[in-house]
């Protein structure tokens, strides 16, 4: 392998240091001059009927600059398939909805004017279970509708499941559960909207799709009367992502409507308390599988039915069916697959992205019950799953073209790390068990939208340093860094030469947005096109180049470069021939020399890069990544068979990254991204009660604390994908996708009892004992 | 009816009219513009808030401004040297990768802080123990960790060298 100087090191995080400092500065540390403070009210039902609003006294109240409700402002819709007005007017259909908003001087004013601001309800019967919520005489959310089932028809196809059935000779069958996650994004999200004279409109935004969210306020400007008007989106420092800010929601268009009626900046910023209730959780699901094999322990069929509560509203959310089919599909060899969803409004919260988006709710059914059908072939599950391994070359019944993958060297690492064979032979230790499960994610890539691309400019100053402006987002992962060490390893040029901008999209090109765990390997991509271009500038005007100097005797010197482009190299920042490498030319000095001189040019260049994948057709069907990512995670835990409690003991993360750009991010990837799975598996969770949310605080929400830190092992797999920059695939998300079944069969293995509802506390535990004592 | 109170506020005396219903996050945050202590909860859950108050860490976010009336504060921005020169915390943050989205880390390197001023070789529970009250979501912690043991290793060996020179 050739040597590299910035590709595949442990590279710090470019903007640490002004976060270990405190200078980094996010939404929550930015004033606009003259700013206003914007605040909204939210219904008290989960479903009812508005009879009447009044604002009057809320507006008279000092230092109130605007109170609107429904009736004072354009119908503003927005949404997957826009079933909801921004301020809500007739009815409202959940917890969340948008009635009224207010624009004051001070925060604490606008809260004041809320209480001000006097709603009739006339309520409604709610339904807050899918189930429930399908039935012919439930109550209907929205009435235009003839039932409560959304009206996008999931259903992926493949083979022939119910032969495959009959003729396998095995099938294990069973329902699972998951319910209502969320982000926990320790920066709060929140927006500062400013229109200038002309009605251009700037916003400050902690989002993970600035190009989207363009075009989403473009479109809200046009139902505002000004389509013609600018839309500047501007990125402070984003405290965590997750998925959380891959969409625009109401509150950011209330901001705008403020600020257009104030004609003020104005700023809304959740609270902790408004991000529990009122960000888009993960989607709760009722799954219920099927899976054969024949004699030898081959997957003969996978069949899976789903119902997924959709809350009142349609965001991207009720889209995740899309990305379960890729495990329902696509992990291990399955000839025959049937995928079924619905997605069924409710008087609940609604969902949307968060890492993994569905990926983790399918794997945690199926690698649940892939163990169940170990066992009931009698097989090991470890030797079970590597004789259904995927393997490169493989087409999937979705029609993925699987280029590398690296999933048997990854269930070989756990095997190998956990000590397997000898766990599962030797004396038990009592309560103590072991357990695995593997995972399958875009890695290249997902043709999500029309385009799943992203542009780069790069351009080079005097002195050598390399300005790059990305379409891409950097929400913590580490997007700065990598795009950074690839374009320096592409230019010849040193990491720390290379400054990222990417915060701006009056200068940054456009990007579909931070998701699919696709930064990585698209914006990089993106960014080592348009570095291949500059570089190839920079050798074209260097070839022939002349330098000539005096020394300090007064001797005079001279160097000419080869006057073929093709014998240039750059290295460290100095212009060789690579057939003479005595023969060098400090880079600046060349660049300096590009403009210094009759008929100058400025050295830069734009590159967009677009990966030839392709949209699901209309059978769900297609091959949505350019390269997929693998990943086996393996975990040791000892069950307290008195309190339930489990503790993980030994936890083994081996992923297929193609390659690794950057070693300690990447393990920073995975480590997070486990901690996130384990809280999904063991501890966290939303808990609403008819509609509302009972714990929109971290104490009880219960994500995982630094006195539960997981020994993890984090083991990186390289197959060197072809596709990828450097060989990389994406990583993002894998992390978290496993972590809940492999515990799941970990539990399993310690106790004999299998816990099929997320998230696994104590007192599930218990209970699944002594109902296995009573057996 | 604003009290007058004066402290010390990363090495600087300071005099400061507030109002008693302040917290010390709405000092820092509000009155002195002072954004490097971060609000992440404003209920003491997430730690995110962390300062030293006469060299305990607290959430600034429930402490009572009046009552740092004769005390010293050390936030964030007081860590580094005038010069630029980090602290080994904040070397160490930096180096082991224990930063992502960054919100997290003013508060959890007050809290390492506080920790390592009082016990500079601590165990790594006793690190667990002591930043168990500042949430991350981005690391799982691991790094962090590792990081702060870094940092103890860094601080103990340079209090070993120190004698040596003076051989």
């Amino acid at each position: 392998m050739e040597t590299l100087s910035s590709v595949g090191k442990r590279i710090p995080k470019r903007d640490a240091v002004d976060k270990v400092t405190g200078r980094a500065a996010y939404i929550q540390d930015l004033k606009v001059p003259g700013m206003l403070y914007g605040k909204i009210l939210r219904s008290k039902y989960p479903h009812a009927r508005i009879v009447r609003i009044d604002t009057s006294k809320a507006k008279k109240l000092l230092g109130v600059r605007a109170v609107i409700t429904a009736e004072d402002v354009p119908q503003i819709r927005y949404g997957f398939i826009k079933d909801q007005p921004v301020l809500k007017s007739g009815k409202v259909r959940s917890y969340r909805d948008e009635l009224a908003a207010v624009a004051a001087i001070d925060p604490e004013i606008a809260e004041e004017a809320l209480h001000l601001i006097e709603v009739e309800y006339e309520a409604l019967p709610g339904v807050f279970d899918p189930i429930e919520a399908m039935k012919p005489d439930a109550p209907l959310i929205h009435e235009e509708n003839k039932g409560n089932i959304l009206k996008i028809p999931w259903k992926l196809v493949a083979g022939d499941v119910e032969e495959a059935r009959k003729n396998s000779a095995f099938v294990a069958e069973d329902r699972f559960e998951v319910t209502w996650v969320t982000h926990c994004c320790l920066g709060t999200e929140g927006i500062i909207a400013d229109f200038d004279l002309r009605n251009n409109l700037t916003t400050y935004r902690n989002t993970q799709i600035p190009s989207l969210a363009q075009r989403d306020y473009k479109d809200a400007l046009k139902v505002m009367g000004l389509p013609d008007a600018k839309v500047r989106i501007i990125k402070p420092t984003i405290g965590g992502g997750f998925g959380s800010k891959l969409d625009t929601y109401g509150f950011e268009y209330i901001a705008i409507l403020l600020a257009y009626v104030t004609r003020k900046p104005v700023k809304i910023q959740k609270t902790r308390e408004e991000e529990f209730r009122y960000t888009s959780t993960r989607q709760p699901a009722i799954v219920q599988i099927a899976q054969g094999c024949d004699k030898e322990g081959k997957l003969t069929f996978r069949d899976i039915s789903m119902i997924l509560d959709n809350g009142a509203y349609t965001s991207w959310g009720a889209t995740t069916p899309s990305v379960m089919m890729m495990p329902i599909s696509s992990l291990y060899k399955v000839p025959n697959v049937r995928y079924e969803a619905k997605c069924v409004y409710t008087n609940n919260t609604w969902s949307q992205a968060m890492r993994g988006y569905g990926n983790p709710q399918a794997t945690f059914a199926i690698e649940s019950n892939m163990e169940q059908l170990a066992e009931a072939s009698g097989i090991d599950p470890l030797e079970f799953r590597m004789r259904n391994a995927n393997e490169p070359g493989e087409v999937t019944p979705q029609r993925f073209k699987i280029t590398t993958c690296g999933l048997k060297e990854c269930i070989q690492e756990v095997s190998k790390r956990l000590d397997w064979a000898n766990k599962k032979k030797g004396p038990k230790v009592e309560g103590r068990g072991i357990g695995m499960a593997c995972l399958i994610h875009v890695g290249g890539g997902a043709r999500v939208y029309k385009s799943d691309g992203c542009g780069t400019i790069v351009k080079v100053d005097d002195f050598g340093a390399v300005d790059v402006f990305t379409g891409s987002t950097d929400m913590g992962q580490g997007a700065d860094t990598v795009i950074a060490q690839m374009v320096a390893e592409e230019m010849g040029v040193l990491c720390e030469d290379v400054n990222i901008l990417d915060r701006d999209t009056d200068v940054c090109p456009w990007d579909v947005g931070a998701h699919a765990s696709r930064t990585t390997f698209v914006a990089g991509n993106s960014a080592v096109l348009a570095a291949r271009r500059v570089k190839e500038r920079i050798l074209n005007i260097a070839a022939g180049f002349v330098d000539r100097w005096k020394d300090k005797q007064g001797n005079k010197h001279e160097i000419k470069l080869d006057t073929d482009p093709k014998n240039l190299t750059i290295k460290e920042r100095m212009v060789y021939s690579v057939k003479e490498p005595e023969k060098k030319i400090a880079l600046s000095k060349i660049l300096r020399g590009a403009h210094y001189e009759k008929d100058g040019t400025m050295i830069m260049a734009e590159a967009f890069y677009d990966p030839d994948n392709e949209n699901l057709d209309r059978e769900f069907k297609g091959n949505l990544s350019k390269a997929y990512a693998y990943g086996a995670h393996g975990v040791e835990i000892q069950v307290d068979k008195e309190t339930g409690k489990i503790k993980i003991l030994k936890y083994v993360a081996a992923h297929d990254v193609g390659r690794a750009i950057n070693p300690m991010l990447l393990e920073g990837q995975v480590y997070g991204g486990t901690a996130m799975g384990v809280g999904y598996a063991l501890t966290e969770r939303l808990i609403l009660e008819k509609g509302e949310v009972m714990n929109p605080n971290f104490r009880d929400y219960k994500m995982l604390t630094a006195k539960d830190v997981i020994p993890i092992e984090a083991v990186i797999i390289e197959t060197n994908d072809e596709a990828g920059p450097f060989g990389a695939k994406g990583i993002g998300e894998p992390g978290l996708v496993p972590s809940a079944p492999a515990i799941a069969n970990a539990l399993y293995d310690a106790i004999g009892v299998r816990i099929k509802e997320l998230p696994m506390t104590p007192e599930r535990v218990l209970k699944a004992i002594k109902e296995k004592e009573k057996k | 009816m604003k009290k007058e109170i004066s402290f010390v506020l990363n090495g600087n005396r300071m005099e400061m009219e507030v109002d008693p219903f302040w917290t010390l996050l709405e000092l820092l945050r509000e009155e002195l513009e002072m954004t490097g202590t971060k609000y992440g909860c404003g209920s003491g859950e997430c730690g995110a808030c962390t300062v030293l108050v006469n060299g305990k860490a607290v959430n600034a976010c429930l402490f009572p401004a009046v009552e740092i009336d004769g005390a010293s504060v050390t936030t964030i921005e007081g860590l580094a040297k005038g010069s630029g020169e980090l602290h080994p915390l904040q070397t160490a943050f930096i180096e082991q990768g224990a930063v992502q989205c960054g919100y997290c880390t003013p508060g959890m390197i007050m809290s390492a802080k506080a920790l390592l001023d009082e016990n500079p070789n601590p165990t790594e529970d006793e690190i667990r123990h002591a930043l168990a009250g500042n949430f991350c979501r981005c690391t799982g912690y691991v790094q962090i960790i590792d990081a702060v043991k870094a940092a103890s290793h860094a601080i103990t060996t340079k209090g070993e060298m120190r004698p040596r020179k003076a051989e």
